[in-house]
């Protein structure tokens, strides 16, 4: 992640920025900091305002409010084609009437380079990707996942200041996006290029990120590393959309603590933990290499326990059966709000 | 089944192939004033080496399809502007757009063209309003000139211009738009590499909507026209009603047909083309 630090000023700057649509703030008062070199990702639900501030950074809307500094230079009001950043939409929006070489010496096109060294950059990008066989093909001749790499091909060949990435991930079938993820990865590495993306995918979000920030209702509600967002979630809503979360009140009726179902012991026997109480099994969910068991504890709550099926023979735990559930004093996370 | 399917065949055999033979066995044979019907058959081309060798039809030809290209160029002209507008609008105010476009279409062509006469002739409202404001004291007039056959041919026709060109741009995924912003292609730029070519297909077609029956269009020169503009289906009309030729009027329609078969079947190439793109 240290590579290709060349200053400490962060590469992207949000200041304030508000943007509306009618009656609807798509993106309420945000201020981000995004460094050099980072893998930042924009994590939320559907409708948090993560695309919208996405596509503010690439200049296809226009602030109500706020700036936004892109390498020193305020780029609040400068027109996309003057951005230095590329975009890989999440539609690929590759040029149907372009084979892959037109479509990735686009961009270099435009920008009026001679030929000779359109083709040699050209050559290089889609190398990068292992696409160097298709170049003449058109888009609708590709499979889905040689689509995505021409898109982030034509995008990177541009070498951009910042790359933005929409649902990177979204279109690929699941076997797909588990490769395309470690390659977007490696090639971010090898770039040492900042990428930023969008995603609503936390699993996405957690593997690849250096840091992400957590959208809901067009606020970043909590900015971090996958490990202190995940560890230490700041809110109710943030422990909930990461990961699993069992949420219990604190004595003073107030405050919240986030409890993660695999800190949680279970056992047969009541544990030698700081806390334990007793319960019923109330439902088993068998995943292969973890278990999920709801909990019904004798103070009448429900807690999730997850288990790691280490051993390939083990005991296991069945339905109705009573249990006892214990966690060490520093298990879990209290909550500010 | 087999019905559904014979019944475009059907159709084709007795409102097209029938009338077609008719008018191509008519087209051979020699004109007889004195018998009604008026034609002699038999199998002569002497009609169809007249129509290449008098002055008067060669001559009308080329006016036809003079008239017929400028039409088509400002139709375009024109209508690529309107279909674009009426394809980024909202899209609620869409079908607004559109039925204004086809609007005119619920009044008779005949009564629209007539008009034009009323707005053109030289005491018309046009002139009028000239006169009137003091913008031009002496206005010449436009009725029965070249110029108001090709501002009715535009007029006329400029929904079957529009209509194509937007079915074509709203095909048009505004993402392909920024992407090219995103790579660095000013407004301009953008529109000449990306939606330009994405909507050649209906170019195209309404090019060649306007073009075809413009080349045979008779409604708008007879009535706006003058007696020297000169097109292949006034011809036609005369050979057949003035001159009661019914021999030459055909071999006219059959020359009309066949040099009209060339434009239709770069449509529907282009058509295809299109299709095998996607």
């Amino acid at each position: 992640m240290q590579r290709g630090l060349i200053s400490n000023t962060p590469i992207v700057r949000i200041e304030g920025v508000t943007k509306r649509f009618g009656a609807i703030t798509a993106v309420d008062t945000v201020d981000l900091a995004i460094e050099r070199g980072e893998l930042f990702a924009l994590l939320g639900s559907s409708g948090c305002g993560k695309t919208t501030l996405l596509r503010l950074l690439a200049g296809f809307e226009t602030p109500d409010a706020g700036r936004l500094v892109i390498d020193g230079q305020d780029m609040t009001g400068v027109p996309p084609h003057r951005r230095p950043i590329n975009m890989m939409f999440q539609s690929y929006a590759l040029f149907p009437h372009m084979n892959v070489a037109e479509n990735v010496g686009y961009g270099l096109r435009r920008e009026g380079l001679p030929k000779p060294e359109i083709v040699t950059r050209v050559a290089e990008a889609l190398e990068q990707v292992r696409l160097s066989d298709y170049a003449a093909r058109r888009p609708a001749q590709l499979s889905g996942g040689q689509r995505q790499r021409v898109a982030l091909a034509r995008a990177l060949v541009k070498r951009p200041k910042l790359l933005l990435l929409d649902e990177p991930l979204a279109a690929l079938d699941r076997k797909l996006r588990e490769g395309t993820r470690f390659e977007l990865v490696r090639l971010h590495e090898e770039l040492g290029l900042t990428f930023v993306m969008v995603t609503h995918d936390q699993e996405e979000a957690m593997s690849m990120a250096s840091r992400l920030a957590v959208m809901d209702l067009g606020r970043v509600t909590q900015v971090g590393t996958p490990h202190e967002v995940y560890e230490r979630p700041r809110s109710r809503f943030v422990a909930d959309f990461i990961g699993i979360a069992n949420i219990l009140p604190l004595e003073d009726g107030r405050r919240w603590l986030a409890l993660r179902p695999e800190k949680i012991a279970l056992c047969a026997a009541p544990p030698d933990t700081a806390h334990a109480v007793a319960g019923r099994i109330v439902d088993v969910v068998y995943e292969g290499d973890r278990s999920l068991y709801r909990v019904a504890t004798d103070d009448g709550r429900v807690l999730l326990v997850s288990t790691a099926n280490v051993a390939r023979t083990k005991e296991t735990f069945r339905r109705g059966q009573s249990v006892w559930l214990g966690w060490a004093a520093d298990a879990g996370h209290e909550l500010d709000e | 089944m087999r019905f559904v399917i014979a019944l475009p065949f059907v159709w084709l055999i007795v409102f097209f192939l029938l009338p077609f033979a008719l008018v191509l066995g008519i087209a051979l044979g020699t004109n007889a004033p004195d018998s009604a019907p008026p034609v002699e058959l038999g199998l002569s081309l002497k009609n169809f080496a007249l129509l290449f060798t008098d002055d008067l039809y060669v001559a009308a030809w080329l006016s036809s399809l003079r008239i017929a290209a400028t039409s088509t160029l400002v139709a375009l002209l024109l209508g690529y502007p309107m279909a674009y507008a009426i394809a980024r609008a909202a899209p609620r105010r869409r079908p607004l757009l559109l039925m204004l476009v086809i609007l005119p279409f619920w009044t008779s062509f005949l009564i629209r063209v007539y008009a034009w006469m009323g707005l053109l002739a030289e005491n018309g409202i046009l002139n009028q309003f000239l006169r009137g404001t003091g913008l031009a004291a002496d206005p010449g007039t436009i009725l029965g000139s070249e110029w108001a056959v090709q501002l009715g041919i535009v007029y006329a026709y400029l929904p079957f211009m529009v209509l194509p060109l937007y079915a074509s741009l709203e095909k048009l995924d505004t993402s392909l738009l920024e992407a090219a912003a995103d790579l660095g292609a000013q407004p301009f730029a953008a529109f000449l590499t990306v939606t330009l070519p994405l909507s050649l297909p209906g170019i195209v077609a309404g090019c060649l909507l306007v073009f075809i029956p413009a080349v045979g269009e008779f409604v708008i020169p007879d009535l706006l026209g003058g007696t020297d503009t000169l097109m292949i289906g006034k011809v036609l009309w005369d050979e057949f009603f003035t001159n009661s030729d019914w021999p030459l009027a055909s071999a006219v329609a059959i020359c009309l047909l066949v040099l009209l078969v060339g434009p239709i079947v770069l449509f529907q190439r282009q058509q295809a083309k299109s299709l095998e793109r996607r």
